[in-house]
């Protein structure tokens, strides 16, 4: 029958000690939190190269190619302001179409990144049970994927604002941290629901419903006044909604006249940094927590 | 050397053991009960799926296989050990979980390094082309953009991808299946592992192929690893393994030298 001896014929010791004695550890261990990080800083360089690949296989089998990374903003844009602007009249909002504009591509950023951040775990299945690596460089690549996305989606933009007449400032250069602001604020977001969508696939059928009432609360298609119609601790709760500090920074940057919501302008980089460094850290440590979980089922 | 210097300084208490073997992988009285989904069963609505969310519960299609039941042997630095058995014996389950993708549910698996599962289904990126899944591969592992770069080229020229023309630039999606499962090992293999654990990989590409990998892998045993062979072809067991270990049903059935457990795999194959 089986030769399971327990014991160690040439030294005498137990498989555990046999292991202990030689420094052997156990399969699939997970790292802590500060190893967990170093080992991720070691793969940077591939999750460069993962987000640039990503990039180009997205358009790959698109006749234009590349050139869509520009058009899909440009057309969302004509759609939305198609009904806003045009059938439903908003003219409450000076320079609407730069407003709208403007909130639509910031709230793109987080919804994109969120959406293929779902799945970043799932449809990478077979790279995480071949090949061991920090699996945080998957969803963190999403989101450089989506930031390089998001810099051709403001090249857009940037025409969007000077055609419709909006002068260049000094508050321009303001967009500038805002976004990176965001970029952090998109990553923990990014970790926190590759984990739940790891574990749960169900959360890809969900996410669609959660992305459009959270546009809904952001002020993104029509003027942000709208909500102070609404009771007072509802409007202080859409006053700190992420998303919609962001646009607000962004609006605050590019546009001259914008209506906002958030009066002082220092509340609105406090709220936006906060935001930034609770949910980066937040989203990390839950996501490392969940490490040896990954590509099993 | 080194490992000799340190079987020294523990011979105050004990005696050394001159030709000490180092363990690499110790299996320790393993079982492993993995959940299979059986698919969609109804319930896939947006509203069933946020039920479900919210309460926690798993889906009903769930079910449970005990795949191993308390497996126990150590593996040594520099062995090739096959893993034989009936389809569903628990093989690959078993590879699994010595790369730390599977957890035990009962005992430990204890490893030296990180070791490396190569399996015919270790998909890349097929939308990019070849060259590109070499550098991403090799980033994936580990390497250095350097090193990567140093070993892009000879890693193509293993894979022989290029011999019927230029195929390394175009996508991976192009390729046959046996090209893809050769770049695939060809990356691989590029890296120095621990310890090396092969499902079914070297069954696929040409006869000329077949010999190169069977050498790369006597190579990477040379240099210091554990090499660990799932097959269902014995004669690529015979010939790349002096250790056999025969599994059936999640039972470790026999461990020992390559000819004598293959005489008595294949006495009960046929008697069944």
């Amino acid at each position: 029958m089986a030769t399971t001896a327990l014991v160690d014929p040439d030294t005498g010791l137990t498989q555990a000690q046999l292991a202990a004695r030689h420094g052997l550890r156990v399969a699939g261990e997970r790292p802590t939190l500060v190893e967990y990080s170093r080992r991720l800083w070691a793969y940077r360089h591939f999750i460069a190269a993962y987000a640039n690949a990503k990039l180009v296989a997205s358009y790959s089998n698109a006749k234009l190619g590349q050139l869509w990374q520009v058009l899909t903003p440009l057309t969302n844009a004509a759609v939305y302001y198609l009904i806003f602007g045009v059938v439903l009249a908003q003219n409450s909002v000076p320079n609407y179409i730069a407003y709208l504009t403007t909130g639509l591509f910031i709230f793109n950023f987080t919804q994109s990144a969120m959406l293929a951040g779902t799945q970043s775990i799932s449809s990478n299945l077979g790279l995480i049970r071949a090949l061991h690596f920090p699996r945080a460089s998957l969803p963190l690549s999403t989101t450089v994927t989506q930031f390089q996305q998001l810099l051709a989606s403001m090249v857009v933009l940037v025409g969007i604002v000077l055609v419709t007449g909006e002068p260049i400032t000094l508050d321009w250069l303001l967009l500038v941290p805002a976004l990176l602001l965001q970029a952090v604020f998109n990553a923990g977001v990014v970790l926190l629901v590759a984990r739940m969508g790891a574990k749960a696939s169900d959360l890809k059928q969900v996410m669609p419903f959660i992305l459009r009432t959270w546009m809904y609360g952001s002020g993104v298609l029509y003027s942000v006044s709208l909500f102070e119609r609404l009771p007072g601790w509802a409007t202080t709760l859409v006053q700190f909604n992420p998303l919609l500090v962001y646009i607000e920074l962004a609006r605050y940057a590019l546009l001259e006249q914008a209506p906002l919501l958030n009066e002082s302008l220092t509340q609105l980089w406090l709220v936006g940094a906060a935001w930034a460094v609770v949910a980066g850290i937040g989203g990390f440590i839950y996501f490392w927590r969940g490490e040896q979980e990954y590509g099993r089922g | 050397m080194v490992e000799h210097m340190n079987a020294f300084d523990e011979a105050t208490v004990s005696l050394p053991v001159l030709t000490e073997r180092i363990p690499t992988v110790v299996v320790d009285d393993a079982h492993i009960i993995y959940r299979v989904h059986k698919g969609a069963t109804g319930g896939t609505t947006p509203v069933a799926a946020l039920r479900r969310l919210v309460k926690r519960t798993n889906a009903p299609n769930v079910r449970e296989v005990h795949a191993v039941k308390g497996v126990s042997f150590t593996a040594y630095r520099g062995e090739a050990i096959g893993l034989i058995g009936s389809n569903g014996s628990g093989k690959s389950t078993l590879l699994r979980a010595i790369a730390g993708l599977l957890p035990v549910n009962r005992g430990a698996i204890h490893t030296q390094g990180q070791p490396s599962l190569l399996g015919v289904n270790a998909a890349l990126l097929n939308d990019l082309s070849g060259e590109r899944n070499v550098t991403l591969g090799c980033l994936a592992m580990g390497m250095h953009p350097d090193e990567v770069a140093k070993q892009a080229a000879g890693i193509i020229d293993f894979s022989g991808i290029n011999e019927r023309g230029d195929f390394a630039s175009l996508p991976m999606r192009t390729y046959s299946s046996g090209m893809a499962a050769r770049l695939r090992f060809s990356i691989a293999a590029a890296k120095k592992h621990d310890v090396l654990l092969i499902d079914e990989a070297l069954a696929t590409g040409d006869k000329g192929f077949r010999k190169r990998s069977e050498q790369r892998v006597r190579e990477l045993r040379e240099g210091a690893g554990t090499v660990f062979l799932v097959s269902h072809q014995l004669s690529s067991v015979r010939d790349t393994c002096e250790r056999t270990i025969w599994l059936e049903s999640g039972v470790l059935r026999m461990d020992g030298p390559t000819d004598e457990v293959i005489r008595a795999y294949e006495a009960y194959a046929n008697s069944k």
